[in-house]
């Protein structure tokens, strides 16, 4: 109890936010490579995504392959990818996008084939291309579920983030495990606090976001 | 023209949903195809846009055959009206109406323009512009479907029992108003239903379907009536069991009154027209 008073106080310190390597810049690392990680892993992931909802191919494989991924221990695959490509930021962003591209994936196949198919069928019987029946009608209509994927894999890839700093790269695992060495636990749970502040107001944001989505008629 | 020629569907599951079928279907009529569930009637009507493709046999439109046509450009020229209205639930009624002239090429205000125009025709409060689909009952969802249909004005009208999910009353005034349009419209219109008095009310030509998608009898509404091919026809219009059945008796003030088999009054029939449709019905 006295460790998380004494975390609680070092956070809410001004000058543990301050300096190259304070709070603040370390957040905002943290942040960039969430997002970094999480937009590289969207653009593979949303169009196989889309691609497998629409068709409905390559689903047996998706479905095997991300439940494989999936099982992967994350520190096993930076540690495997750093031995290649040596320490920096590299190896973890491997790890991350490796870490999201299969929730992003389900999200968005989940999302189109959530569409209702007699509507879908409508839609071709009018003459849509299968392009737009999938941008004019599957994606609008199933974005709720599409984006929850990418919620998901956000908050996996936020709360992970730390262990960038394992192989030597930024982002709130510093003070984590600079306070672990330490025995400096008030760093290092003011740092695990920070984590799980950004990884709630993210996903905050996101649900904010789907919460708009489903007040618009026909959202799945 | 529309013409099946001798085309079969066998759905990958090895269903056989149609076998041999031909017909045609001249241009500026109603054909009605008329059976029980499951015998074949969407798979035939879909043969048409291509939705379905025959596992044997040929569709033809003004002897082009449907098979050589893109299907997103046959489809685009053909109106499509489903019975659960098929209406986008994420676009506006009139956005819905607009869909083919927009895929077409039409500019946006041109379309949307062309849309009002046939909210109109269809017989829709323009204030309903705006809805979303959800927001309208099942009456107006079809009177929609009918407008996004008819809103390219496309020569051939695919209609897949259109008023089969609404109340009687209202059905009875689509089918009215379905002979209004097609009065003016004269479009070539290719009708699913297994109901039989709608398809007395609509069809010039009726084809009565068995199971399969095998033809039982094809003629005007008056043929059918008038010497149904054999019991399985005459069973369905219900011609056996005397629902057909009319009664006349003289009535006092001249004429004839017009009974049901039950004794149930339909109608005065006047001895000066005692034409056949004098009150019956409705
Ligand atoms: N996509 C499909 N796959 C397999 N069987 C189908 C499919 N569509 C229809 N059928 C079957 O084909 C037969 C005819 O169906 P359908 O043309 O829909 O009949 P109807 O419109 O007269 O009710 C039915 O037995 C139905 O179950
Ligand atoms: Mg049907």
């Amino acid at each position: 109890m006295t460790s998380l008073l004494e975390a609680l106080d070092w956070v809410l310190t001004a000058d543990s936010w301050t300096g190259p390597g304070g709070l603040g810049v370390r957040a905002g690392e943290h942040l960039l490579y969430s997002l970094l990680a999480v937009g590289l892993s969207a653009l593979v992931a949303l169009p196989a995504g889309l691609f497998i909802g629409h068709t409905g191919r390559g689903r047996g494989i998706a479905v095997v392959s991300t439940g494989v991924t999936r099982a992967l221990p994350t520190l096993g695959v930076i540690t495997l990818v750093a031995l290649a490509a040596g320490i920096g930021l590299t190896a973890p962003m491997v790890a991350f996008i490796v870490l999201a591209v299969p929730s992003i994936l389900a999200g968005a196949y989940s999302g189109v084939e959530a569409v209702d198919p007699q509507i879908v069928d409508a839609a071709r019987a009018q003459g849509m291309s299968p392009r737009q029946v999938l941008l004019g009608v599957e994606v609008p209509l199933g974005l709720r579920l599409i984006l929850g994927g990418v919620r998901l894999a956000t908050l996996q890839v936020v709360a992970t983030a730390t262990l960038a700093a394992y192989v030597g790269a930024g982002g709130l695992g510093r003070p984590l495990f600079l306070g672990l060495r330490n025995h400096d636990y008030a760093m290092m749970l003011g740092a695990s606090i920070v984590v799980i502040l950004l990884a709630v107001v993210l996903d905050a944001l996101f649900a904010l976001g789907q919460r708009l989505l489903a007040r618009r008629p026909g959202t799945a | 023209m529309i013409e099946f020629r001798q085309v079969s569907k066998t759905y990958s599951d090895g269903t056989a949903a149609v076998e041999d079928f031909s017909l045609t279907v001249s241009s500026h009529t109603t054909t009605v195809l008329l059976g029980s569930s499951g015998c074949g009637k969407t798979t035939l009507l879909r043969m048409v846009n291509r939705m379905v493709e025959p596992t044997a046999g040929s569709v033809r439109i003004d002897d082009v055959d449907v098979a050589t046509v893109r299907p997103v450009a046959l489809r685009r020229s053909i109106g499509y009206v489903m019975q659960n209205s098929g209406l986008m639930p994420h676009r506006r009624v009139v956005e819905d109406i607009a869909t083919v002239p927009r895929l077409n090429g039409a500019p946006r205000a041109e379309a949307r323009r062309r849309a009002m125009e046939l909210m109109e025709v269809v017989g829709l409060d323009p204030q309903l512009a705006r809805r979303h689909p959800g927001q309208l009952s099942g009456g107006q969802q079809q009177r929609v479907g009918v407008a996004r249909a008819l809103a390219d004005d496309p020569n051939i009208l695919l209609m897949d029992e259109p008023f089969g999910a609404v109340d009687p009353l209202v059905r009875l005034e689509l089918q009215r108003e379905l002979r209004r349009l097609q009065d003016d419209l004269r479009k070539t219109i290719v009708f699913v239903t297994h109901d039989i008095d709608e398809a007395l009310a609509l069809g010039d030509q009726i084809v009565v379907l068995r199971p399969g998608g095998r033809t039982a009898q094809t003629g005007t509404p008056r043929e059918l009536v008038e010497a149904p091919a054999d019991d399985f026809v005459s069973r369905f219009l219900g011609l056996d069991a005397g629902r057909r059945k009319l009664r006349a008796a003289p009535r006092p003030g001249g004429g004839q009154v017009v009974t049901d088999d039950a004794g149930r009054p339909l109608g005065v029939l006047d001895d000066a027209d005692g034409g056949p449709s004098a009150g019956a019905g409705e």
